[in-house]
């Protein structure tokens, strides 16, 4: 994995918290560096083009501007100013915000406001524009707003924490005069936590499927016992608390998150609630890969995982049994396992503190990914019919869309830039911004594929960049693909289009180059077979010599 | 508990924060007796030594030790 740069700045002193990010991301084996800017240096540093912040180049920012800075100005203005504060503030920080932009294509992290009340209008300062505590809230509100609006701006939600810890917990005022630190030494770690989540993000390390238990996990009881009518969802029993998980795993799912059952179970028995129960939130189309047999879970979840073809690490295991647990937390360490509180109606609460699904964006195609596995799952099992797999590939009805970048595909260009890891040869992660830089640059040349079968629409699923090197060469900067798509043939149409490409512009060679990491094995050789020459630590093409390849895809 | 025992406990904790093993603390030990006694280490220490004795010190009274002697006699006062 390649070194992230982190800078961090604040406005006061943040010593021990660049030390415990540092150490959080240690303990989950991301490979990061820390600088620290000099005690409240965030103007200067931002300010001047030849700082060291910038001569430092990081990849992410983390900015943390305290609340009790904040309150301090508020306390100093007039009273007529009061009004003003949130207004200015967010200005004040948007500017800095953009001046680093103006100097570097680092992301930034800001951590949000925490929450100080002074009380001084008692619960009507929710009602008074010019109280301290209406003016925090506004300012937290205008940064969502134009944070929504901006992706290469991230927040961190600090005030969460802050409820969550209490204040006793989360300050220590004693230290805080002597020190200007303003976090407690125990609530550190948790900041630390939920920086890294956004960090790990940003760096593609996300969750991409959750798997789940049957009997006393989504429902309570056991149904293969109690039988369908005596489960306990909805009204029945403790129900509720089953809806409402539900309900949250329902929300994931929507958000683009993949469900999978794996339960012991027989099939028929565990489909039915799906199928008929109706006060079940969730249905068949919400599973993605359904599998309820006797076999043992981690059996089941390599076979989820060859049917989805993503990571361990991108999957969540929840189940109630603690041996179930236990034996895939020692067969497939790699896989999410968290614990279950004993109780289901604390099952939401523990599971959202845990903060597992972060992620660094969000796009349409993301609602309909259950769907697009489902399909997947289905070809499948068509293909295990045909007696060859040219016959298969062939009777698909392969059609290819092959676009620029354009505003319109951009948030899933980024998108899979920080998705994917097995098949990409060089893992550069773009945000939207940075794709946004590239579609305008004469520098590059972008190429966005879509794939539709007989089966259905695959949507975007392969991303080539390819960057003007000399006079007569293509560099390829980037080149991935969804690992949903792999076996079409989908990799000799693209090599064919970029080929035809080449040689209508005339230029003479591609030149690819293969980076290794952890995860994108399975491209090692992909530009050896695809006919391209080794040269010192590149890989390259003669267009002129190039025999076009074989495959069954149509372009459109 | 007497001072010396609380000055044992008190160079456990300097010793274990500062990560050495040959400290030894009197009543008239400052910050410039010890290398890494800087003020961040500061920090550290005053958390350390109040989550050990469950204690919790004012901020004037952290601002005002000249001499291991006085930290000492600020934790005597709470226990």
């Amino acid at each position: 994995m390649p070194k992230m740069k982190v800078a961090v700045l604040g406005d006061t002193a943040t010593q021990f918290l660049g030390e415990m990010i540092r150490a959080v991301a240690y303990e989950r084996v991301l490979n990061i560096e820390i600088w620290e800017s000099g005690y409240n240096q965030i103007e200067t540093q931002i300010a001047v083009s030849n700082s060291e912040l910038y001569a430092y180049k990081p990849d992410i920012i983390v900015l943390f501007f305290a609340t009790h800075k904040l309150l301090h100005r508020y306390n100093t203005l007039s009273p007529s100013q009061y009004h003003t504060l949130a207004e200015s503030e967010h200005d004040r920080i948007i500017k800095l915000v953009e001046n680093i932009k103006a100097n570097i294509s680092a992301k930034i992290i800001l951590y949000n406001f925490y929450e100080i009340n002074d009380a001084v209008f008692g619960s009507y300062g929710l009602k008074t524009e010019s109280a301290f505590i209406f003016q925090w809230h506004k300012l937290n509100f205008e940064l969502m707003k134009t944070a929504s609006l901006r992706n290469d701006l991230f927040l961190c939600d600090i005030d969460n924490l802050q409820r969550r810890a209490g204040n006793r917990v989360f300050f220590q005022p004693a230290v805080y005069l002597n020190s200007d630190m303003v976090f407690s030494i125990d609530v550190l770690p948790e900041v630390a936590a939920k920086t890294v989540d956004i960090i790990a993000a940003i760096n593609g390390a996300i969750k991409k499927c959750v798997i789940l238990d049957l009997d006393n996990t989504i429902w309570g009881g056991i149904i293969g016992e109690d039988g369908i009518e005596n489960i306990q969802i909805g009204t029945l029993g403790i129900g509720k608390a089953f809806t409402e998980f539900q309900y949250w795993l329902k929300k994931l799912k929507n958000r683009g998150i993949v469900l999978a059952v794996c339960s012991k179970n027989d099939e028929q028995i565990a489909r039915a609630p799906f199928e008929k129960h109706p006060d079940m939130i969730l249905k068949m189309e919400d599973i993605a890969v359904f599998v309820a047999n006797w076999n043992n879970k981690a059996e089941n979840i390599k076979h989820i995982k060859n049917i989805l073809n993503i990571g361990f690490d991108a999957m969540v295991f929840i189940d109630d049994s603690i041996f179930e647990r236990g034996m895939i937390r020692e067969l497939l360490p790699e896989v999410t396992v968290p614990e279950l509180p004993e109780d289901p109606a604390d099952y939401i609460g523990y599971l959202s503190e845990l903060n597992l699904f972060e992620t660094c964006s969000f796009s349409e195609e993301d609602m309909q990914r259950t769907l697009q596995y489902k399909i997947e799952a289905q070809r499948k099992i068509n293909q295990q019919s045909f007696a060859s797999e040219e016959e298969y590939l062939k009777n698909l009805d392969m059609v290819s869309v092959v676009e620029t970048f354009s505003k319109y595909n951009i948030p899933r260009v980024a998108q899979l830039t920080q998705r994917s890891n097995q098949f990409n040869l060089r893992t550069v992660r773009y945000t939207d911004a940075d794709i946004e830089k590239i579609a305008f640059s004469d520098a590059y040349l972008s190429f966005a594929f879509n794939l539709k079968d007989k089966f259905g629409d695959n949507g975007l699923i392969s991303v080539v960049i390819l960057k003007k090197d000399k006079e007569d060469s293509l560099f390829i900067d980037t080149w991935l693909m969804s690992c949903r798509v792999l076996k079409r043939g989908m990799e000799q149409f693209i090599l064919n289009t970029l080929v035809m490409f080449a040689q209508e512009n005339t230029y003479a060679y591609l030149k690819g180059e293969y980076i290794p990491t952890l995860k994108n094995d399975m491209v090692k050789d992909l530009y050896k077979n695809l006919g391209f020459e080794k040269k010192e630590n590149y890989w390259i093409l003669d267009v002129e010599k190039y025999k076009k390849l074989e495959c069954f895809i149509n372009r459109k | 508990m007497d001072k010396s025992n609380i000055i044992i406990e008190v160079s456990k904790i300097f010793n274990e924060v500062l990560d050495r093993d040959d400290i030894v603390l009197n009543e008239s030990t400052t910050a410039n007796d010890i290398e890494e006694w800087d003020s961040l280490a500061h920090i550290h220490l005053v958390v350390a030594i109040e989550r050990y004795f469950k204690i919790r010190f004012t901020s004037k009274e952290i601002q005002s030790w000249d001499n291991l002697g006085e930290l000492v006699d600020s934790i005597q006062k709470k226990l």
